[in-house]
């Protein structure tokens, strides 16, 4: 018999005790993945952003807009190589429940500066010689069943009325966390009808997307380009496509906070399970350990049998854990993917899990180790079962 | 090394209860020859497991010598006597101290953990050990699977199955009815008369006593 069968023959002496408390850590886990999923899910754009790109918009906020005169000057300037713009659109497919972000943007130059958006040179022909051509991407595809030639109409709301498009293009991702959920419009349509219609609003978008030739160099770019246009009738603020993407989870910040909290909250809860089931453990074995220690057995051998325990319950919830946390981040993804379109748990979570699990169980031994260290012999016989 | 398995002298031991000093043994001198069979007896609260704690180098003496097996065992450190009571001591508890999770032979094989036989010298070592007690064939079952009776024995062969000098028994009997009780005693005779076992033994019952070769009583922390 090695001491390795006796920890774990300890590990499973109150059999519903130990599965309730693995029962309890395999939930914490998930729910803690979970969370932190939720979390990365919510930085993956700006973890997808390029570090070549600089956005440009206006220095008061993202809502208001910059003339679309800027775009000359800009291609002037030392250390761009291109530029195009973009605007949200916010219209409504049929129920505001369908939400999907819409952008129009300016078709020549929209796929030289995504690259990571992969879509086929006829459907991009396509797309370029049509005003109400869109291009989609394939999540967005699946989720209403559109192919290409559908017609799709969206009521305005930064916009008011009916607009009418039709699906030329569909786009895939070059990598996993390429966002496959955008609706891809002309702004010359826009440009166009809002022209017809609300003249004032006309030759105005709502931010500039600048290629760097050296990524190196985007702090001082981004100094350039708001000096430049430091003064006008609509000052700039440029900053990196991350810093950008950042802005919009700040708005968020709060609610990822509270996430991070409850998500500590949550190992505490970890903790206090399993370092109840080792305290109530160790206090009905004082009188096993001191017999033990009578034996020849030295605190070594007790310090590794309590831990060896801890650590087992832990591993076992810990790895159940991370088995629910498997499944269930497939049915939460599909709940949340027009809000969440790369909800996954990736390896660094899983790792995380069962490194939290472990350090929990280490954790939850402290105090019954201690207590096993400090009782004499004698008292410990003493205590009957 | 003298004849004596133990030799005590002057031994005075007292605990505290916050400033007052309580005497549980005083003035405590005695020789146990090898291969010796002595039975302590005495009334609740006379010292006898104190004593029997002491000789199992599992209590300290506040003052006096203590000599077991040829150490002077009051000189020791924790660690130390840890070591010589693997080495040397076999316990036996009134209530077993069993663990309920381990079969008979698995119980028998813990004090061979601290020894560096191999898995198959333990395995020659715990079944000889429960031959001796009469259990070969209960090897494989459970504490709660057997008697008290057995259980006890089960006990004896762990208290053997290292060979140790001196076997102590706290109130071995003490838990068994009289017929197992009865079991138990000649078991300690033939270890004491075949094997040449040196047993000290704490008990209440003077049918216990009985098989013992002497007896001594403590009364009030000091013996007779």
């Amino acid at each position: 018999m090695k001491v390795f069968k006796l920890i774990f023959k300890n590990s499973v002496r109150h059999r519903l005790r130990t599965i309730l408390t693995i029962l309890g850590l395999a939930l914490a886990v998930m729910a803690f993945g979970l969370i932190r999923t939720f979390i990365k899910a919510w930085y993956a754009g700006a973890d997808a952003a390029s570090p070549d790109r600089l956005i440009t918009r206006s220095s008061v906020s993202i809502v208001f807009t910059l003339p679309i005169s800027y775009k000359e000057q800009l291609m002037k300037m030392d250390g761009i190589s291109d530029v195009s713009y973009a605007n949200w659109f916010g219209g409504i497919y049929i129920d505001p429940k369908n939400f999907f972000a819409q952008f129009a943007v300016e078709p020549e130059t929209f796929l030289k500066m995504y690259p990571e958006y992969i879509v086929p040179a006829d459907q991009y022909q396509a797309f370029l010689q049509e005003r109400k051509a869109v291009i989609i991407g394939r999540r967005l595809a699946d989720r209403f069943g559109w192919k290409i030639g559908d017609p799709v109409s969206l009521t305005g709301t930064i916009y008011p009325g009916n607009w009418d498009f039709v699906i030329r293009g569909i786009y895939t991702g070059k990598e996993d966390i390429t966002d496959e959920t955008i609706f891809v419009m002309r702004f010359d349509y826009l440009d166009e009808v809002i022209r017809r219609d609300m003249p004032g609003r006309a030759g105005q978008i709502g931010w500039y997307v600048l290629k760097m030739d050296n990524p190196a160099r985007a702090a001082e770019i981004s100094k350039a380009v708001d000096a430049h246009f430091k003064n006008s009738l609509a000052e700039t603020l440029t900053e990196t496509e991350k810093e950008f993407q950042m802005s919009f989870i700040q708005m968020a910040g709060a609610i990822i906070i509270g996430l991070r909290v409850i998500s500590y909250l949550i190992i505490g809860v970890i903790l206090l399970v399993l370092a109840n089931t080792m305290a109530m453990t160790a206090r009905e074995r004082v009188s096993e350990h001191a017999f033990l220690r009578t034996l020849g057995f030295r605190k070594y051998h007790l310090f590794g049998l309590i831990l060896g325990e801890s650590l087992i319950i832990a591993f076992i919830g810990g790895l159940i854990g991370i088995l629910l946390l498997s499944i269930v981040e497939n049915v939460v993804a599909v709940a949340i993917k027009q809000f969440f379109p790369s909800f996954s748990a990736d390896l660094i979570t899983y790792f995380t899990c069962m490194a939290t699990a472990f350090i929990v169980g280490i954790g939850a031994s402290i105090f019954p180790i201690q207590r096993a260290m400090r009782i004499k012999i004698v008292d410990g016989l003493r205590v009957v079962d | 090394m003298s004849d004596s398995m133990v030799n005590i002298f002057g031994l005075y031991k007292s605990y505290y209860r916050d400033s007052l000093e309580i005497p549980v043994l005083r003035n405590i001198s005695l020789k146990i020859p090898e291969g010796e069979f002595l039975a302590l007896m005495g009334p609740s609260g006379s010292g006898k497991t104190t004593l029997l704690n002491l000789l199992a180098g599992i209590d300290q003496p506040t003052s006096g010598t203590l000599s077991v097996a040829g150490e002077e065992i009051s000189q020791l450190n924790e660690n130390e006597l840890a070591k010589w009571r693997s080495r040397h001591i076999g316990f036996i508890f009134q209530f077993y101290n069993l663990m309920p999770v381990l079969t008979a032979f698995e119980n028998v094989e813990l004090p061979l953990l601290l020894t560096k036989l191999t898995k198959k010298e333990r395995k020659e070592h715990v079944e000889t050990a429960l031959s001796i007690v009469g259990l070969a064939e209960r090897m494989k079952h459970y504490p709660r699977q057997l008697s008290g009776g057995q259980e006890q024995r089960v006990a004896i062969a762990r208290a053997i199955v290292t060979d140790p000098s001196l076997i102590l028994a706290d109130e071995p009997t003490g838990d068994l009815d009289k017929h197992s009780a009865e079991e138990i005693m000649i078991l300690l005779t033939r270890l004491n008369q075949e094997f040449k076992k040196t047993i000290v033994m704490v008990t209440h019952d003077p049918r216990a006593a009985e098989k013992a070769k002497i007896v001594r009583h403590l009364d009030k922390g000091e013996l007779d």
